[in-house]
C-alpha cells in the first residue's frame, strides 16, 4: 500500500508533499514517516495519507476563449515601476 | 558504576548495532531497509557514548575500547552475538526482546547515583521510543506467525541473561513468558569470533593510525 506524505517544515508554514512510501499499514507508515521525515528534526508535524485518498485532476486549466489577458501579471515589472516610483519621491538608492 | 558494567552495556549495544546492521541492503523491504539500518546506526551510538564513559575511568578511549580487546575480554550477552541474518521473525523476535529488556535497564539507569550515567540514560531513552516503537509494530505483525514464536521460544533464555537480578522478574512481566533459567553473560557464542574478526579488520590493520 502506497502512502503520500505531507510536511510541514515550522509550524504555520503550509503542508508540502514530502515523498511517498510503501507500508502494510498506517502504524507502519506512521514509523517510516518519521524515519524518513523526521529523524533529522527536519519537520514540526506531517500527514500520512492512502494514495487512493488522493483525487488527481488532471489539466485542470479552464480554456480562456476570450481575450482576458489584463488577469495576467506576466511581463508586468514590478522592478522597474518600483524603480520609477523611488525617483520621483527621492529616495533612490536609499535601501 | 564500575567500568566493567558501564562495559557490558556498551558491549551489548555494539554488537546488536553490528548484527542488526547486517540487515543493510537485504533487509524484506526498501522502507524497512532504511529503518532498520538506522536503528542499527544509534544503537552503535549509543555504545560509543558508554565507552566514552567506561573509558573516562580506565584511562584510555571508546575506540580502543570497542576495537582493540579480544574477543574474550567483550562482556556482551550471547544473546546480541548471535547471527541471525536471514532469518527475518527471529531478527525481530531479538529486536523485540531486547527492547523489552533494554527498557526496563534504561529506566533503572535514569535513577543511577551516578549524574552521568543517569544523564546519558535519560538521553538514550528518548531515542529508544522510537525503537521500541519499531519492534511493537512488527512483534504485533507477526504474532500469529509461528516462526516468530518460535524464535521468541528459542531466544527467550538468552534474553534473559541479558539483564540482572530483579530485572529479571521484570522482563518476564514485560515479555509475559515464564521464567526459565538465563543464559548468563561471560560465555561467547562461537558466531563472535568471526564477527570480532571483521569488525576490527580495518583498524587492525595499521596499528595505532588515527582516522
Amino acid at each position: 500500500m502506497i502512502w503520500e506524505v505531507f510536511r510541514q517544515e515550522r509550524e504555520g508554514l503550509p503542508f508540502q508533499h514530502g515523498g511517498s512510501l510503501e507500508a502494510p499499514n498506517l502504524v507502519f507508515a506512521e514509523a517510516y514517516a518519521r524515519e524518513f521525515y523526521g529523524r533529522r528534526d527536519e519537520s514540526f508535524a506531517l500527514w500520512i495519507v492512502p494514495r487512493e485518498a488522493v483525487d488527481e485532476v488532471r489539466e485542470p486549466y479552464v480554456a480562456e476563449v476570450f481575450d482576458r489577458d489584463y488577469r495576467r501579471v506576466d511581463g508586468y515589472s514590478l522592478k522597474v515601476k518600483l524603480k520609477e516610483a523611488r525617483e520621483r519621491a527621492g529616495t533612490a538608492g536609499a535601501r | 558504576m564500575s567500568a566493567q558494567e558501564l562495559l557490558a552495556l556498551a558491549d551489548d549495544e555494539l554488537i546488536l548495532g553490528w548484527r542488526n546492521s547486517e540487515w543493510t541492503g537485504i533487509a524484506p523491504f526498501l522502507e524497512e531497509d532504511v529503518a532498520f539500518s538506522s536503528i542499527a546506526q544509534t544503537e552503535i551510538g549509543h555504545a560509543r557514548a558508554w565507552y566514552e564513559l567506561a573509558a573516562e575511568e580506565l584511562g584510555t578511549d571508546a575506540d580502543a575500547l570497542a576495537f582493540d580487546r579480544q574477543p574474550d575480554e567483550y562482556r556482551s550477552a550471547r544473546f546480541v552475538e548471535l547471527r541471525l541474518v536471514p532469518d527475518w521473525a527471529a531478527t525481530i523476535a531479538r529486536h523485540w526482546l531486547y527492547e523489552t529488556a533494554d527498557a526496563i535497564r534504561i529506566s533503572d539507569l535514569k535513577s543511577s547515583d551516578d549524574p552521568r550515567v543517569a544523564g546519558l540514560a535519560e538521553k538514550i531513552d528518548r531515542e529508544e521510543i522510537y525503537h521500541r516503537m519499531h519492534a511493537d509494530m512488527w512483534a504485533d505483525r507477526l504474532r500469529n506467525e509461528p516462526r516468530f514464536a518460535e524464535a521468541l521460544e528459542t531466544l527467550w533464555p538468552y534474553a534473559l541473561g541479558m539483564v540482572d537480578g530483579a530485572q529479571r522478574d521484570r522482563l518476564c512481566e514485560g515479555a509475559g513468558r515464564e521464567p526459565v533459567t538465563p543464559i548468563e553473560r561471560g560465555e561467547h557464542a562461537d558466531e563472535l569470533r568471526p564477527l570480532w574478526e571483521e569488525m576490527t579488520m580495518v583498524r587492525r590493520s595499521i596499528p595505532g593510525a588515527t582516522w
